[in-house]
């Protein structure tokens, strides 16, 4: 079953990045990598579920609130045209 | 019990990306992923949490519920509040340009 939940993940995963290539506006693309790495904590947490391995947890923790902080920086970059001024 | 969880997450972390891929402004999108997907990752959490009960590492788990929780409906504002303003001060832009 898992193995299943993780192919799946993985193959939705894969189709976010048609929004990211395709997306015709900026928030369009941030709002996709956001997606994208929803779904990676999903895919951690899944397979620290398969392997019984520990570690995956914390990677996915690290990932999510990593991914906060790249939300963080795509939204002011399109509200202000540039990260660091 | 975690075959239920776990399908449930993919079940949303699917209509999620569908909603992505088919709806068509980018405040649609930014509403199906922020939620379905949000929600999608909590039932799949849960499902961690269940299987990892009685080891430390559910608390772990737990953690990235909480942190998820937090900052997903952030970041989407974020970037939505972003994208109006943006949309805004173009349109300002485009009226004096018109007068």
């Amino acid at each position: 079953m898992i193995e299943i939940a993780i192919t799946v993940t993985a193959c939705l995963t894969l189709l976010c990045s048609y929004r990211v290539v395709k997306g015709p506006s900026v928030a369009d693309r941030a709002i996709a990598i956001d997606a994208i790495n929803t779904n990676v904590v999903a895919l951690g947490v899944l397979y620290a579920m398969h392997t019984e391995s520990h570690y995956f947890v914390n990677i996915s923790l690290m990932l999510a609130i990593t991914g906060f902080i790249a939300t963080a920086a795509s939204s002011r970059y399109i509200k202000k045209g540039e990260i660091i001024e | 019990m975690i075959d239920v969880l776990v399908a449930l997450g993919i079940f949303f972390l699917s209509l999620g990306v569908i909603g992505l891929i088919r709806f068509s402004s980018a405040m649609n999108r930014m509403h199906a992923t922020s939620k379905a997907s949000t929600l999608g990752v909590g039932f799949t959490v849960c499902a961690a949490v269940v299987k990892f009960y009685p080891d430390g590492v559910f608390l772990s788990s737990i953690l990235v519920l909480l942190f998820l929780f937090m900052t997903a409906p952030t970041g989407a504002h974020m970037v939505a509040r972003a994208t109006y303003n943006s949309r805004e001060t173009e349109n300002k832009t485009l009226d004096e340009f018109l007068e």
